[in-house]
Order: structure tokens, then C-alpha cells, then sequence
């Protein structure tokens, strides 16, 4: 809980890491991607406050007792969401997986949920391991990478047959909350990755789903917008929106959340700090204290409120996970709701005619 | 510099990077140019993360071929990707002129045409917030928006660069041509001018998002040769 001029925030961070990047990790052969995939977070490292920057060394692999810390004892997190990433073609035990994040369960499992992954191309050996950890973790949610290299392939669809094969058995099996990377650092090669023209057809097929675009599809956040103000069940995920932009380019952060704002809507985004590129605390202070500026480039975006905020940095993600939230920290949420954020919006544009 | 070095620098400030749609010379991305005495142009380029999408990266430097190539006088064009995944791969398929497909055997089924194309319309999208916006702050309607033409704006080096992005994609883009079209080409009524310049708006905001962090993570990957801005 974090709290700031009276008002309390109950803060859920859904999409964070506890990863393994240290060199013993990285798999003989791979070992530039391996170094080459953390060094591109480490640069995201840096673009929050230079207090907050540590030392490669560090970045490579923390403890549980800085995680504890970083999340908890400072960082004002009440829940934290593991999002899991194997890349086990370049790190010998995966860079950061279920099973990996599983083990601070018994530490902190009463604030802590793991999510699963899957990945289509592993068919029905991958179906089975999709079963043993929603049974294993109880899971309500899964992290998606379509750009994940998997045995010669760079990457693959959401809308392909195979994928809807995996979300089926994965909506069968209770997991509601698909969390899907869309953005930045990635590889893909005439097979765009960041394309989330993928998503909108996943999202219109399992409308029991939840499909959340981690980083809003940055760096394609028009399409992500064009997409979700259509898909009533489709959520920006603030990873790295928030941490890369807010420090780094304020004026640029204003646009993007006004954006959002307009397009999304303040009941479809979800903070994630993303540990460990960032540590929450400056994250979720500085959201709070965060207002549009006044300036006339922003006039026409519309305000986030406290209540805004509030819904933003906990109470949406608490809807879609199910998490307790305490009485006096409630507020009315429509996520989860799979009403029309954009309805409006489209209703003004199919009466003016447009394409 | 010599007059031919100028030249191939000239060349290179052409070639853009098609998501951010700014040169690659601006960004940055240009770490050395030299050109010999006998006409041997050595050009080494660099991205902000090491996993830069290689279809980008690609074009980039085989446009940079092509652009230094073309310069008089110059007898070679040597470029180089550095610090990149696939900078093998994309070094020696640009050199040979092998194309994209047959570079990423196995990987890659088609050319970057298309890609060029998406991202060049959306360059045209945004282009159009840039030009429409201070008019709309000046007071104009969302009638008077629905017929300006091209012909009647101001002289700007923001009109130019909305004009030639129409021409690179085929979208109409002399005098009589609307101010505001569809990424199809079609024209914006009155009714739909707040949607669209809402819409032409975010793309913009993207666009320049984009290349501001870019500008930022490549300042971090190379402290010691990019101020960051």
C-alpha cells in the first residue's frame, strides 16, 4: 500500500521478473544472445533515475532478499504478477521460468502469483506442460512471447491454428489473463512480432479471455490503440511506458498516457513496474504524483484522477486476478467487464462514414 | 572534409530510418564515414539495442548501399553494421545484393517492400497532424480542414516532407491534393476530420516516442560518442 496526501493506493505490480542472466547461465554457443538479451534490458535500465541504476554485476542476477526490498519493504507493492520467459535456447535453465519464480512462493506466497507460458510451436508435449503448471501453480494467467525462438523458428502467431489450440486448452484449464509481449528489443524477421494484428483476432475469438498488451505494443502503439478501442476484452499493460518514458522523456510519457487515456481508458491499463529493469518504488511515486501538463499541446487529452490512478496502479489488475483488495481501498472498476471502452468513439465514426 | 567525402555524407543523410522516419545521420547511427583516395567509401553504422529488428536494420544499410554507391566519384561502398545479432548476415547479403529472402534463408518470405510501404503511410498519416494542427489551434473547422488542399498551405519543410512521403507510397500529393486523406488515399469528410486528426495524432505520438527512446538507449550503449538530446 502506498500512501500520498491522505489518499492510499493499493498497488498490484502485474508484470514482474526474477531472473537468472548471470554468466554460469548463459548456454555455451548462445552466449552473445545471451549477453546481448540482457544487455538491451540493462539499457532500459538506465533510462530510470540515475539513484536507481546498479551495476551490471547485480542487473545480471538479484536475491530473493532484493526482491523482497525492492518489491515489497520499499517499493509499496501489495501484489506482485511473475511473468515467466524461458529463452532456454540461450540460457542453460531458462532465463526466468515458473519454475524459477515458484520459489519464492513459499516465501511470499500469500502477495506473490506466478504465471505460466506456453508456446504453440511445442505442440502436444507443450499442452502437457501447460496442464502440470496451471495444476502445479494454480494459474490465472499466462506471459506470451511470439518472438521467442524455438528450434529454428524467430517466432510465431496468436491467430495461428496451433496458438488457438494453446488458449483453448489454457481457458479450459481457468487461465483467463493472457499477458502478451508487444514491443521493443526483439527480433523478428519479415515475421513481425510486434504486429498486433494478432491479438485483435485472438481477442474477438475468446472474448472470456483477457488479453493484456504488455508495453501497449510499443513501438507500434497506434495499432495497439486502432485495436483495443474495438476489443472490449483487450488491456494496456504500462510496462515499460512507465518506466522507460516517465524519467526519461516526461513530455513524450504525457502523450502516450494521454493517448491511452483517450483510445483505452483509464479501466483497461494495468502498471507494471517490470522488475528487475526498474524497481517500482520511483514508478508508483512518480505516477501518483504525475499530472498532464497544462500546456496547450495537452488540452484535448483527457485527466487522470486519483481515483484514476488508484484504479491503474492496483484495482484493474486486482479485478482480473481475483485479488482481495481491503474494503477501504475499494473502488468501482468496469475492468473485467468486456463492455465497449470505445463505443462512443465508434458509434460518432461508423455515423460520419469512416473506413 | 573533401568535396566527395561531403558528398557521401550527403548520401547518407538521405537514407532514413522508415519506422522513425528521420535520417539515419540525425540519429546518429552513422559511427564513422571515410572515403580513401581512391574513391573507397568505408561506412560503419550502428543501432541502440544489439536485437534491433533485422528487417530495419536491413533495410537501412542496403539503402545506405545504394545511396552511397550512387555518389560520383566514389568507386566502392563498404558499409558495415556493427554490435548486431545479424550484423554478419545483413553485412555480407547487402555487399552481394542478395536480398533479403535469400540472406535470411529460411527465415524471411518476402521482400521489404511492403514494409517500407506500411511505414511510409504512416509517416504520411502523421505528416498530416503536423501541418493540420496549427491550423486547428488557429480556429479552422473541421469544414475548411475537409477542403484544404496542398497547393493552398504555407511553404514549410514540413509540407515538403508530407508531400514526398505521398509520392514515395503513391498517394496524391500535388497542389490540388487534399490536405487530409485515409492511409487509402481517400478523402476525409467534415464529419470525420476530429476522428482522423485524432488517429493521424497518435501515430505521430508514436512515431516520435519511438524515436526518442531510441535516441535514448543508443546514448546508453554508447556514452562516450552520443550526447544524449
Amino acid at each position: 500500500m502506498y500512501e500520498k496526501d491522505g489518499e492510499k493506493y493499493f498497488i498490484v505490480d502485474s508484470h514482474s521478473h526474477f531472473w537468472d542472466a548471470s554468466r554460469e547461465n548463459w548456454k555455451p554457443g548462445a552466449e552473445q544472445y545471451a549477453k546481448g538479451w540482457i544487455d538491451c534490458f540493462y539499457g532500459y535500465h538506465q533510462l530510470g533515475p540515475p539513484e536507481t541504476h546498479w551495476d551490471y554485476e547485480k542487473y545480471l542476477k538479484v536475491t530473493p532478499e532484493d526482491f523482497e526490498r525492492d518489491m515489497f519493504i520499499e517499493g509499496h507493492v501489495d501484489y506482485a504478477i511473475f511473468q515467466s520467459t524461458y529463452l532456454k535456447e540461450w540460457y542453460t535453465t531458462g532465463f526466468n521460468t515458473a519454475e524459477q519464480n515458484a520459489q519464492l512462493l513459499d516465501r511470499f506466497g500469500d502477495r506473490l502469483i506466478v504465471n505460466g507460458r506456453f508456446d504453440p510451436r511445442d505442440g502436444d508435449a507443450g499442452l502437457k506442460e501447460l496442464e502440470a503448471d496451471a495444476e502445479k501453480y494454480g494459474l490465472k494467467g499466462v506471459k506470451l512471447y511470439t518472438a521467442e525462438w524455438n528450434r529454428g523458428s524467430r517466432g510465431y502467431k496468436l491467430s495461428d491454428p496451433e496458438s488457438y489450440r494453446f488458449l483453448e486448452a489454457a481457458q479450459g484449464l481457468g487461465i483467463k489473463n493472457i499477458h502478451v509481449h508487444k514491443g521493443p528489443t526483439i527480433w523478428p524477421l519479415d515475421k513481425d512480432a510486434f504486429d498486433v494484428s494478432d491479438v485483435d483476432h485472438a481477442a474477438t475469438d475468446f472474448p472470456e479471455l483477457n488479453f493484456i498488451v504488455e508495453h501497449v505494443g510499443l513501438p507500434r502503439i497506434e495499432d495497439f490503440c486502432f485495436m483495443a478501442v474495438q476489443e472490449p476484452n483487450v488491456y494496456a499493460g504500462l510496462s515499460v511506458v512507465i518506466g522507460g518514458l516517465m524519467h526519461a522523456r516526461p513530455k513524450f510519457f504525457a502523450k502516450v498516457m494521454g493517448e491511452l487515456l483517450f483510445w483505452v481508458g483509464e479501466d483497461r491499463m494495468t502498471f507494471g513496474g517490470d522488475y528487475n529493469i526498474w524497481v517500482p518504488k520511483w514508478q508508483v511515486e512518480g505516477f501518483v504524483d504525475w499530472q498532464m501538463p497544462d500546456d496547450e499541446a495537452f488540452t484535448d487529452y483527457p485527466r487522470l484522477s486519483t481515483a484514476g490512478k488508484k484504479k491503474v496502479l492496483g484495482l484493474n489488475a486486482a479485478k482480473l486476478y481475483d485479488i482481495p483488495v481491503p474494503p477501504e481501498l475499494r473502488l468501482q472498476t468496469s475492468a473485467g467487464d468486456q463492455d465497449k471502452p470505445g463505443e462512443q468513439l465508434l458509434t460518432e465514426a461508423a455515423a460520419a462514414g469512416s473506413p | 572534409m573533401t568535396a566527395l567525402a561531403a558528398a557521401v555524407w550527403a548520401a547518407l543523410a538521405t537514407v532514413r530510418d522508415p519506422e522513425l522516419d528521420e535520417p539515419i545521420t540525425n540519429l546518429e547511427f552513422v559511427s564513422s564515414c571515410t572515403v580513401s583516395g581512391d574513391g573507397v567509401a568505408a561506412v560503419r553504422l550502428r543501432l541502440p539495442t544489439f536485437f534491433c529488428a533485422p528487417n530495419f536494420a536491413w533495410l537501412m544499410v542496403a539503402d545506405a548501399h545504394d545511396a552511397v554507391a550512387a555518389v560520383p566519384g566514389v568507386t566502392r561502398a563498404d558499409i558495415a553494421l556493427d554490435d548486431h545479432f545479424v550484423s554478419a548476415t545483413i553485412n555480407e547479403g547487402v555487399a552481394a545484393r542478395a536480398g533479403f529472402v535469400a540472406s535470411f534463408a529460411g527465415e524471411a518470405q518476402a521482400e521489404l517492400d511492403e514494409l517500407r510501404a506500411v511505414f511510409l503511410r504512416k509517416a504520411a498519416l502523421a505528416g498530416q497532424d503536423r501541418i493540420a494542427r496549427p491550423l486547428v489551434d488557429a480556429g479552422a473547422t473541421p469544414e475548411q480542414l475537409a477542403g484544404a488542399r496542398l497547393g493552398d498551405l504555407p511553404p514549410s519543410a514540413d509540407l515538403d516532407r508530407l508531400r514526398r512521403r505521398r509520392a514515395e507510397v503513391g498517394l496524391p500529393h500535388g497542389p490540388d491534393a487534399p490536405l487530409l486523406l485515409h492511409p487509402d488515399g481517400g478523402p476525409v469528410t467534415a464529419e470525420q476530420v476530429p476522428l482522423h486528426l485524432r488517429r493521424a495524432r497518435l501515430t505521430r505520438v508514436g512515431i516520435e516516442a519511438n524515436g526518442h527512446t531510441c535516441r535514448d538507449l543508443l546514448a546508453v550503449r554508447y556514452p562516450e560518442e552520443v550526447a544524449s538530446s
